[in-house]
């Protein structure tokens, strides 16, 4: 078992998107490889400023709840996700995009940031990836 | 050889473990990593780090909830 992490981003909500990105920086920090793969609703994230879009997974009240929470975090002096990606990709981490959501949901290449993608592919990919993965997540 | 400070002082998880992958990263072998800060998980996590890089924790101080790690490369 090599020192990897590889992380399924399937949600595109806020907080969700911080636990994948938070783990992920971490596990680069004590240095492993980490791969996370966006497909569905968290391959809206990578949508050309769209990283910081999602709704709050509970209590987002139309937005409000979301709104309080950023207050909360931003006293808490919690790093923003832009940050965070910043430092996933400073650190080699890596990004997939998985090519059936972008079908699914009619993107092309360039309606995503295409500097933040190391590749597109499919479940095969991920496989590929996660089967030499010590740690493995779907979020 | 030459010692480089980090001071993630105020900042909360993730931000001091990333910010002493990156000094590291950027770091000679012989440098010397000095990381400063506050936020008391890091002062754990930080040295854990260190160990899984394979890298000398040389000190870990604290005076007034405020840490100093030095770590050698």
């Amino acid at each position: 078992m090599s020192d990897k992490t590889t992380i399924i981003v399937q949600s595109g909500d806020m907080d969700k998107i911080y636990s994948a990105l938070i783990v992920s920086n971490g596990a680069l920090a004590m240095g492993m490889e980490t791969s996370l793969f966006f497909t569905f609703w968290g391959l809206l994230r990578l949508k050309k400023g769209g990283l910081e879009k999602g709704p709050l997974s509970k209590m987002h009240f139309l937005g409000l709840g979301k709104i309080m929470m950023l207050k909360r975090m931003r006293k808490s002096n919690v790093a923003s996700l832009e940050r965070l990606m910043a430092d996933f990709k400073e650190l080699g981490g890596k990004i997939i995009a998985c090519e059936m959501t972008m079908d699914i949901m009619g993107l092309e290449r360039e309606d995503l940031r295409e500097e933040l993608i190391d590749e597109y592919g499919a479940v095969g990919t991920y496989i590929q990836e996660a089967r030499n993965s010590a740690i493995t997540l779907f979020i | 050889m030459a010692e480089i400070h980090v001071d993630v002082r105020g900042e909360t998880c993730p931000v001091p473990l990333v910010e002493m992958r990156k000094a590291v990263k950027r770091a000679e072998q012989g440098d010397i990593i000095e990381i400063t800060g506050d936020n008391p998980a890091s002062k754990k996590e930080i040295p854990m780090a260190a160990e899984a890089l394979a890298l000398e924790i040389m000190s870990i101080e604290e005076n007034e909830k405020i840490w100093k790690i030095k770590i050698l490369k």
